[in-house]
């Protein structure tokens, strides 16, 4: 295996796209990643996405990129792991590189999810939980994440209003990104204010349905050197697996493939969970981040709470996440969001990060959730100094 | 997304009558079959009918109800934990949201899930009610 670094990365705001279509967006943050790495072909491209087939009835993305992109021949193909196929996409990119098979891949994450109405787009989503023992008895996607917040302030004893510092962190990150969905800070009364959805995820426990595009260019290090003035090194790429459904989980709390996952990165990458400079978390829901935070190594089980309550989440505290937005502000277009949390740590290393700059940023984390945590793929880059 | 007829009726063992698998090398009880076992790994491909007898591990109820179940909406949904091990998905049925509590004993009955999806059928399966003091149970 030699060394992977991102010499680019592109991207477009995330929002209701009316106006563009799915292979627009690829094009847009396909060749704004490419622009930025000051490439003009590519050895392969891999998307990653999930709700194409169901919602546009487009699926064969890979091979729509590289015709709209006029990436003759290019090899390309879809990944797929529900939320996750970005961190997916990204990972092929990764073992394509790494082990000398390719010098120069592009990874797309895409995903158009508001051209549905909300009933549908919900429905289509639903499709990462288990079809047959899950979705069929009439739980949604939220009602999952809604049993696993319920079990945890049971256990735990924690109260609804102690989750509200994920929501307010990131609003107040987004709101100085020009690409987060939601640009505007909300405060912890908005939080409790807002109605139910499954009890007790409210409408600021989860993320946004939106549309999204991100793309970043993979290269070996040492090309990224004579290539680029900013490159970023691909310390560690690792996948955790679980059960399907949560109800085939021996501990569903333990989220046991976002722990397997983030071991066996910072074994890859010789790190401790202190060393990290910040944390791309995936806060689609906010117990999702109160898990993630636990299993990363940064709090005890059942813990995870407190350091939102205590602050360290924000860009000052000691493990910041959602940097600029996370997926509650910045937006969760699923097939996209990896590429998000990358470009976003990217832009960070590479200290283009204006007012949400973490000072001396030289080592970050990214992790994706695949639907109720049956998929849990982390990075952690390092600044090439 | 639509509940399918030959998925219904493939499922039909579960959806009535909570038929799992024994695992006849660890023990293990197994919901739904799966023919490997979870545990050891090996081939397991006992039929083994649950008591239906379990309690509720946690619950939520959903507000925003999806496709095909906005009519129901308010309803319970629980992860219970049965006895004899495997954990289900089901709702609840029979009690009002604010009764139900983490730990609180519930028994199957086979109750109507929804009805005209895409393809027009009603659906029935499982669903989990509170354990009175009178009431006849549905299974011994």
């Amino acid at each position: 295996m030699r060394d992977v670094a991102i010499i680019g990365t592109g991207q477009i705001p995330v929002g209701e796209h009316w106006d563009i279509g799915i292979r627009h967006m690829m094009l847009e943050a396909g060749l704004a990643a490419m622009r930025d790495a000051n490439i003009e072909s590519v050895g392969a491209v891999y998307v990653g996405n999930m709700l194409s087939g169901e919602i546009a009835g487009q699926a064969h993305l890979g091979a729509l990129a590289v015709d709209f992109m006029g990436l003759d021949n290019t090899e390309a193909f879809k990944v797929e792991a529900a939320c996750a196929s970005g961190s997916a996409a990204l990972r092929v990119g990764y073992m394509a590189v790494g082990s000398g098979l390719l010098d120069l891949v592009l990874v797309l994450g895409v995903e158009k999810m508001t051209d549905t109405s909300g009933r549908e787009t919900t429905a289509a989503l639903a499709a990462a939980a288990d079809a047959e023992y899950e979705v069929s008895q009439g739980i949604s996607f939220v009602a999952l994440n809604a049993l696993l917040m319920q079990r945890y302030m049971y256990e735990y004893g924690w109260q609804r209003e102690d989750f509200a510092n994920f929501a307010v962190t990131a609003h107040a990150n987004g709101a100085n990104n020009p690409n987060a969905m939601f640009q505007r800070p909300i405060s912890a009364q908005t939080y409790l204010r807002a109605p139910m959805v499954a009890s007790p995820v409210g409408l600021m426990d989860a993320s946004p349905v939106c549309d999204g595009a991100a793309a970043v260019v993979l290269a070996p290090a040492e090309y990224a050197r004579t290539l680029n003035l900013a490159p970023v090194r691909i310390k560690a790429s690792a996948v955790g697996m679980a059960p399907l459904a949560v109800h085939d989980r021996a501990d569903p709390l333990a989220l046991s493939a976002a722990r397997t996952s983030s071991a066996k990165a910072y074994d890859q990458a010789g790190i401790e969970p202190g060393d990290l400079d910040f944390f791309e978390l995936h806060d689609a829901f906010t117990i999702m981040a109160a898990l993630s935070l636990e299993t990363a190594g940064f709090a005890e089980r059942g813990k995870g709470v407190q350091l939102a309550l205590d602050g360290e989440i924000g860009l000052q505290g000691s493990v910041p996440i959602a940097t600029m937005g996370g997926l509650k502000a910045r937006g969760h277009p699923v097939g996209a969001t990896g590429l998000y949390q990358v470009v976003e740590a990217v832009t960070q290393l590479r200290g283009l990060a204006g007012a949400n700059q973490i000072p001396d940023a030289h080592l970050a984390m990214t992790q994706n959730i695949g639907g109720s945590g049956a998929t849990i793929i982390t990075h952690i880059l390092e600044a090439m100094g | 997304m639509t509940i399918r007829v030959a998925d219904n009726w493939r499922l039909r063992g579960q959806r009535y009558r909570l038929e799992g698998e024994r695992c006849g090398h660890c023990g293990e009880m197994i919901f739904p079959p799966r023919d490997i076992c979870p545990e050891c790994k090996k081939p397991a491909k006992t039929p083994h009918p649950l008591s239906g007898r379990g309690e509720v591990y946690t619950y939520s109820t959903v507000h925003t109800a999806p496709e095909g179940f906005q009519a129901y909406a308010p309803y319970t949904v629980a992860l219970v934990k049965l006895e004899e091990g495997p954990m289900v998905t089901a709702q609840l049925t029979d009690v009002a949201p604010s009764e139900v509590e983490i730990g609180m004993p519930v028994e199957m009955v086979t109750r109507r899930i929804r009805t005209e999806g895409d393809e027009g059928t009603v659906t029935y399966g499982y669903k989990f009610r509170p354990v009175r003091f009178g009431q006849i149970p549905m299974r011994k």
